[in-house]
């Protein structure tokens, strides 16, 4: 009988390294309140937003996800040639096909596998997981995942439901082999029956049929997806640090999709995190840049010193689909 | 099963613990919004609350028929049976 041979990786896979760009241009809640008939006041009491980040005219998602890997690749210490496979989450890629991940491998000047995903805002957990899983099988040495969004292309700035929410940026993180354990099982699932919750307005072929059909943009029904996600969110976090052997005190920090302040907080109480726990609140000031948005709170808790390098940290993505991912990593 | 005074007690200590006010002034005839303050984000923590106080189902888009404390109390007790 035939016998084929199979590939093993490592025992474990962690982080190697982290990469951000934000969008070059911070927008106050003043600039914003005109077209939705409301106040800095209102939007900083619903959403504990103060400023987003927003990408210039000429930044596209690659270019972000280009800068943000290359920072990335740097922090790991390797070189880009040892990267196996790149995995880029955006919903925000303004083209059905091809995909951005070859074109961001192109630019950095390797041929790995590379592929996009659409997972929304738990497109980068979902990322973790995928490469984890890569690293671990033997499927790749290294993996790149970027999670990258220019949301500012899709918003109605007369839409009172998300776009005065959304950031544009990228984050990016290698994921390789290690000799401990750092990255915990990923849980994760959808609920395909709140498909409607965050949606785009209308589809392609509408718009294509339809000479009076708008460019479709983002929509969310706001009090819905704030309560799944504030309630529904906590028993899969708790599930992640109980299948990663740890408890809610082991957690040093805790760093959810940037979503809003009030889900942040509210999923906190949910869980039921100790005080010492540092949390990731990047949103007060990026936004909610989608599959970027953990990177991003990642960085600004090593930068700001709230979480160190080795900390254990749990993290949450979830969004629209309805799709969420969670896992307990070490922080690069 | 809980009658409406119970209900309205047990409802009236979910929106003290969200709204920080005095569970004394949640009374029957008030508004959530006009005389409570309450937002749509706070309206949908109070009301998921309430669903596991009393085990009862309530639907996102039933939310907005529930304007006054005593619509909520006669939803609530109207879901128990």
């Amino acid at each position: 009988m035939t016998s084929l041979n199979i590939k093993r990786g490592p025992e474990f896979a962690r982080i190697l390294g982290l990469g951000v760009f934000r969008g070059e241009n911070v927008v106050p809640n003043d600039d914003l309140i005109e077209p939705i008939n409301s106040s800095d006041e209102w939007i900083r009491k619903m959403t504990g937003i103060k400023t987003r980040v927003r990408a210039a005219a000429e930044t596209s998602v690659i270019d972000m996800s280009e800068r943000a890997a290359r920072d990335a690749i740097a922090h790991a210490g390797i070189s880009a040639d040892e990267i196996d496979a790149v995995i880029l989450s955006t919903i925000t890629h303004p083209h059905i096909t091809p995909g951005g991940a070859p074109v961001v491998a192109d630019r950095l000047g390797i041929t790995a596998a590379a592929w996009d995903i659409s997972a929304a805002c738990a497109g980068y957990t979902y990322g973790i997981g995928q490469a984890d899983a890569l690293v671990r099988s033997g499927s790749a040495r290294n993996v790149l995942v970027i999670g990258a969004e220019k949301m500012s292309d899709w918003v109605d700035p007369s839409d009172r439901s998300i776009s005065y929410l959304l950031g544009d940026a990228a984050g990016a993180v290698v994921i390789g082999g290690s000799d401990t354990p750092a990255i915990g099982p990923t849980i994760w699932g959808s609920d395909g029956s709140g498909a409607h919750l965050i949606r785009q307005t209308n589809d392609w072929i509408t718009v294509r049929d339809n000479p009076e059909a708008e460019f479709p943009t983002l929509f969310q029904e706001g009090p819905s997806v704030f309560k799944w996600a504030s309630f529904k969110m906590a028993p899969v976090a708790l599930e992640a640090i109980e299948a990663a052997g740890v408890t809610p005190q082991d957690i040093q920090a805790f760093i959810p999709h940037q979503a809003n302040v009030r889900i942040i907080d509210q999923m906190v109480k949910q869980i039921g995190l100790p005080e010492h726990v540092a949390i990731g609140k990047d949103i007060t000031d990026s936004g909610n840049t989608s599959a970027a948005s953990i990177p991003l709170a990642t960085e600004r808790l090593l930068r700001d010193g709230e979480a160190k390098s080795g900390d254990l940290a749990l993290q949450i993505g979830f969004g629209a689909g309805l799709v969420y991912a969670a896992q307990v990593i070490v922080l690069p | 099963m809980a009658d409406k005074n119970e209900i309205l007690a047990g409802l009236a200590e979910i929106v003290a613990e969200e709204t920080g006010l005095d569970a004394a002034e949640v009374t029957l005839e008030k508004s959530f919004t006009d005389d409570l303050d309450i937002d749509s984000l706070s309206m949908m923590t109070i009301v998921t609350l309430a669903e596991e106080k009393f085990d009862v189902r309530i639907p996102d888009e039933e939310v907005k028929n529930l304007t006054t404390v005593g619509d909520a109390v006669s939803f609530i007790e109207g879901a128990q049976n």
